[in-house]
């Protein structure tokens, strides 16, 4: 059997890129098509239109929805059978590479101390992997490119357990009405309760990927879930803070088993344009899209994934 | 009332005093970028008593970092959407006094220091939908030139464009000193308040 190479992982992970880029996920897609079309405020309705109009000439053209193409996060779940292991990351850097020289990436890995732009959106802990170890011969990949203005915003809590779920339903509406219209609402909020500040950060971060509208599997998170979307809706922020029904397209919440004494609350945003896709690879090197998006070929629109 | 404006560079100042909070505006002419660090380049240039590459006297000052591509040598602009321009509010003010720019545009707003500014100089604020990209670029006809390519890289040189119809632009900020953002987040705030104590 022909056995995937990094070369070939390379290639994957490009496709992938290109497609988290250009092509918005289906299930935001539709979120903000129901809007646009119950929204009866002219200003929160054009901003939504204008939105729209974007989504479609990103995807008809193949260019970036956003010019911010964000931070690159890569979740994994890695078969202990899976040919290649340690060389992914150095694919994943490759992949990049390729796609910042084409154009579907802009650079946006800077160092910090030094004030350089790396020029192809590689760096010191940059591109941000997270691994899982699981039995089998498959490598499941989630892509998230994360954008910056949307990462402003992002908040870490360390309450006491007492207080905790009271500083965090606080804390999610804070947040929200503290930075209004700058990290380009509608949004997707990701939450988590940890032991630990990084857990909880880390956590929210991934419950992004999650798509609208699936609810937690519990039924008392799912409920809070719920909640809190509705809460933040009676905001009236609206698109780009104009005012209307949709500030939230989304609340997620996860999370980890926590000390006695600890009650860490992450809390992360994610803008409209939230971008991520998902894959699986086998270990001849065949491959396919998980997540859905909307994607337009010769003018004509249709769903891949 | 809200109205809707076709606008071309170079503004005039009677183009300014019609513009209103909420209206929607669509400009075509010349763009030119500039963010964090252009803004600190251009004072900088000005204070030494040097002249910028281009005057901007009556043009749109657009806080943007392109996703721009060289082919054929020539520049292709691939997304194009607005940054946060709260960034800017420690120079802005004074890079409007200096410039004679008659519109700013970005996403988010801006502060109290801009807001002052703009109505001394009769200049308005605008925002563009952050996060269209694809949208501002397919607005953008051509790039007339960029500056301080080298040594600011791409997304924080000064470019130049030739735009038709960008747009929609909000304004947010206008000439008499009004400030939608201020006013919507101080409700907004206050809702918040009250939607805390029901869940």
């Amino acid at each position: 059997m022909k056995k995937v190479d990094k070369e070939t992982l390379t290639g994957i992970f490009y496709e992938m890129i290109k497609t988290t880029s250009t092509t918005i996920p289906l299930d935001v897609y539709e979120s903000l098509k129901k809007a646009y079309e119950s929204e009866e405020k002219p200003a929160a309705k054009k901003q939504l239109e204008a939105i729209l109009n974007d989504i479609e000439i990103a995807c008809k053209r193949g260019v970036p929805i956003c010019q911010d193409t964000g931070t690159p996060y890569v979740f994994l779940e890695l078969g202990e059978d899976f040919p290649v292991k340690a060389g992914i990351v150095d694919s994943i850097k490759g992949a990049l590479r390729k796609a910042t020289q084409e154009g579907y990436l802009r650079p946006n890995a800077v160092d910090p101390f030094k004030k350089k732009n790396s020029g192809d959106n590689t760096g010191r802990y940059i591109p941000w992997v997270h691994y899982d170890i699981v039995e089998g011969d498959e490598l499941k990949v989630w892509f998230m490119t994360k954008g910056g203005g949307s990462e402003l915003p992002s908040t870490l809590i360390m309450s006491t357990p007492l207080e905790g779920f009271r500083r965090l339903k606080d804390g999610v509406i804070d947040t929200v009405v503290k930075y209004g219209p700058l990290p380009c609402p509608p949004l997707i909020i990701g939450i988590a309760v940890a032991a630990g500040g990084d857990i909880a950060m880390s956590l929210a971060k991934r419950s992004l990927l999650r798509p609208i509208g699936q609810r937690n599997e519990d039924e008392e998170i799912a409920k809070m879930e719920v909640e809190l979307l509705n809460a933040l809706n009676k905001l009236e922020l609206g698109p780009h803070g104009f005012g209307g029904q949709l500030t939230a397209l989304d609340v997620k919440i996860d999370y980890s088993h926590r000390h006695p004494a600890t009650f860490a609350i992450g809390i992360v945003t994610s803008c409209w344009a939230t971008r991520r896709s998902s894959a699986i690879i086998r270990p001849d090197g065949s491959w396919e899209l998980t997540s859905k998006h909307i994607y337009c070929n010769n003018g004509s629109k249709h769903i891949v994934g | 009332m809200v109205n809707e404006y076709h606008l071309r560079t170079p503004l005039k100042d009677e183009d300014i005093k019609k513009l209103k909070v909420e209206d929607i505006v669509y400009i075509s002419g010349i763009l030119v970028t500039a963010r964090d660090e252009a803004h600190e380049m251009a004072l900088e240039t000005l204070g030494k008593g040097q002249s910028l590459p281009i005057d901007m006297k009556g043009l749109a000052l657009y806080h943007c970092g392109p996703v721009a591509k060289k082919v054929n040598n020539t520049w292709r602009i691939i997304a194009a959407g607005p940054t946060t321009s709260m960034r800017m509010e420690g120079v802005e003010a004074e890079f409007i006094g200096k410039t004679g720019v008659k519109m700013v545009i970005g996403k988010g707003g801006m502060g109290e220091k801009t807001a002052e500014s703009l109505k001394k100089h009769n200049a308005v604020y605008a925002v563009f939908t952050g996060g269209a990209g694809a949208l501002a670029a397919e607005r953008i006809k051509a790039v007339k030139e960029v500056y301080w390519l080298e040594e600011l890289g791409i997304p924080e040189a000064l470019w130049v464009f030739e735009v038709e119809e960008f747009g929609p632009l909000i304004i947010t900020m206008d000439s008499y000193g009004n400030n939608y953002y201020k006013v919507r987040m101080d409700e907004i705030k206050e809702r918040g308040e009250r939607i805390k104590k029901e869940i």
